[in-house]
C-alpha cells in the first residue's frame, strides 16, 4: 500500500515537471509533436529506474560504508552519466529498433535534473531498493503523463490563430503554468 | 585525513573505472556503419526538410544505400547533389534542370469574391472542409490561410493580398508546400520558364469571370496568339507546354484577365510587387 502512495504521489501530487519544477528542458525542447514526447517519455521511464537502481547501490554500498556520503552529488552524476553511455552503446550493438525509437534522446538525458533529482529524493527519503525503482518509474511516469498532454496541446495550438506576441515559447510557458495550476487540483489526493 | 583519501580514492577510481570501461565497450560494441554514409551525409545539403519523402537527410542517405531511393531524389541538392551521390556510389545519374514551385492562382482578395469570412484553424484542409470547400467564391482558388507558407522551411512563400506567392530564388523545390496545399494550386515549374498560367479554374469563362477578376476565362486568345503551339485552353483553363514555349510574351500581352503571368507582369500590382521586392 506504502509502494502505491508513493507511486502515485510521484505521477499525479508531486508530478516532477508540474510541482518540483523539475525536467524542464526536455518539456519544452521535446515537446512538439506527441510521437516524440511519448519516446522521450519512455527514455526517461528507463533512465529513472536504472539510476534509482545503480545510485542505491552506489551509497549503500560504496558511499555510506566509507564514510563519504557528502560526496552524493558527484558520485551520482558520475554513475548515471557512464551508465546511460553503456546502455546506449549496448542497445545500439543489440537492437536497433529499440535504438531508433530510444537513441536519440538517451544523450538529452543522461545527466537531466529530473534523473539526478530522482536519485536524490530517494536518497533524502531513505528508500529501499525496490522502492527507489518504483519512485524513479512512478516520477518518469509522471513526467511522460505530462509532456504528451503539453505536446498535444502544442500540436493542437500550432494550427490556431495565436497573437504574433504570443506565437512560439510565450504561449508554450503560459500553457505550462496553466498545467502546473491544474495538476496542483491533486494536493490533498494523497495523505501520506 | 583518510576521509580526504577515500574521497579521493573513489572519485578518481570510478571515474578512471568508468572512462577504461566506456571506452572498451566503445570497441566491443561498435557497429559498423558503410563508410559511404558519411560521404553521401556530405553530398546533401543537410536542410533536412524531408521533400525527398524521408525523415530527413541522414534517413535519404541510408535510403540510397540500400537502394530505396534515386540519386536525384533530393531536390533541395538538385544536379550538384545528384552527381556528387551518383559519383560516391559509382552509378549514373540523369539530372533534371532546376524547378520552383509555382501558385497557379492569381485571385487576390481585391479580385476574387469571398462568401463568408473564415476565421477558423489556421490550415487550409480545415478551411477546405466548411461549405463550399472553403470561403473562396471560386472552388479551385488559394484559400489564403497560409499552409503551404507552415510547410515552406525557406522562407520562400508569402501571403500577399490573401494568396500565397512563391519566390522563386529562395524555392529550393523540395516540394513540401505541393502537399501541404489541398486545393493542389501548387506545382513545380521549370526555373528557366518565367511564363506561368495562374489559374486552374474549371468553372466556364462566364462563371469564372463572375467571381473571380483574374480567372482563367477559357478565351482561346492564348492559343492564337502563340506561334509556337504552346498554349491549349482545357476543361482546366489555359495551360503551357514549357518545352514549346519560347517566352516570347505573346499570350501574357493578349490575355484579358490577366491570368497568363512572367515574372510578375500580369498578377495584380500588390503581388507582383511582393515578387519584385523578394526577387
Amino acid at each position: 500500500m506504502q509502494t502505491l502512495l508513493i507511486f502515485m504521489s510521484a505521477v499525479l501530487v508531486n508530478n516532477f515537471v508540474l510541482n518540483r519544477f523539475l525536467g524542464i528542458c526536455p518539456f519544452l525542447g521535446v515537446s512538439k509533436k506527441t510521437d516524440t514526447a511519448l519516446g522521450m517519455g519512455v527514455a526517461v521511464t528507463f533512465v529513472m529506474a536504472l539510476a534509482s537502481a545503480a545510485a542505491y547501490i552506489a551509497e549503500y554500498y560504496l558511499l555510506r560504508p566509507l564514510g563519504i556520503g557528502y560526496l552524493y552529488n558527484i558520485a551520482y552524476i558520475l554513475i548515471i552519466a557512464a551508465l546511460v553511455q553503456l546502455v546506449e552503446m549496448f542497445i545500439k550493438r543489440s537492437s536497433p529498433s529499440l535504438y531508433q525509437a530510444l537513441g536519440i534522446y538517451l544523450p538529452l538525458i543522461t545527466t537531466n535534473c529530473a534523473v539526478l533529482g530522482v536519485t536524490v529524493l530517494n536518497r533524502d527519503n531513505n528508500y529501499g531498493f525496490l522502492t527507489s525503482i518504483i519512485h524513479g518509474v512512478g516520477a518518469a511516469t509522471g513526467f511522460t503523463l505530462a509532456i504528451v498532454l503539453f505536446a498535444s496541446i502544442r500540436e493542437r495550438m500550432s494550427r490556431s490563430n495565436i497573437p504574433s506576441a504570443f506565437q512560439g515559447f510565450p504561449i508554450a510557458l503560459i500553457t505550462a503554468g496553466l498545467m502546473a495550476i491544474a495538476f496542483l487540483g491533486f494536493t490533498g489526493l494523497i495523505k501520506v | 585525513m583518510t576521509g580526504v583519501l577515500y574521497a579521493l580514492l573513489v572519485l578518481g577510481g570510478m571515474g578512471l573505472l568508468f572512462g577504461l570501461g566506456l571506452s572498451v565497450a566503445a570497441i566491443k560494441l561498435k557497429v559498423e556503419t558503410d563508410p559511404r554514409l558519411p560521404l553521401l551525409r556530405e553530398a546533401l545539403p543537410g536542410a533536412n526538410c524531408g521533400g525527398c519523402g524521408f525523415a530527413g537527410c541522414d534517413a535519404f542517405a541510408e535510403a540510397l544505400l540500400t537502394g530505396k531511393a534515386s540519386p536525384s531524389g533530393c531536390p533541395v541538392g538538385g544536379a550538384t547533389s545528384a552527381q556528387a551521390i551518383g559519383q560516391i556510389l559509382g552509378v549514373p545519374v540523369t539530372i533534371a534542370g532546376r524547378q520552383n514551385a509555382f501558385v497557379r492562382c492569381g485571385g487576390c482578395e481585391s479580385k476574387s469574391l469571398f462568401r463568408y469570412d473564415y476565421q477558423g484553424l489556421s490550415d487550409c484542409k480545415a478551411a477546405m472542409q466548411l461549405a463550399g470547400g472553403g470561403s473562396k467564391a471560386c472552388v479551385y482558388g488559394c484559400l489564403g490561410v497560409g499552409s503551404c507558407k507552415a510547410a515552406c522551411q525557406f522562407g520562400a512563400i508569402e501571403m500577399i493580398d490573401g494568396i500565397a506567392v512563391v519566390n522563386r530564388e529562395k524555392c529550393a523545390a523540395c516540394t513540401m508546400c505541393v502537399r501541404a496545399c489541398p486545393k493542389q494550386l501548387i506545382a513545380m515549374v521549370p526555373y528557366n520558364n518565367t511564363v506561368h498560367v495562374a489559374c486552374v479554374s474549371g468553372d466556364p469563362g462566364r462563371e469564372a469571370r463572375k467571381i473571380c477578376k483574374a480567372g482563367c476565362i477559357k478565351c482561346k486568345l492564348c492559343e492564337k496568339a502563340c506561334q509556337f503551339d504552346a498554349v491549349h485552353v482545357k476543361d482546366n483553363g489555359a495551360i503551357i507546354d514549357y518545352a514549346k514555349c519560347t517566352q516570347c510574351g505573346e499570350c501574357v500581352k493578349k490575355c484579358p484577365s490577366k491570368c497568363i503571368t512572367a515574372l510578375g507582369v500580369g498578377i495584380p500590382a500588390s503581388v507582383s510587387e511582393g515578387i519584385t521586392q523578394n526577387a
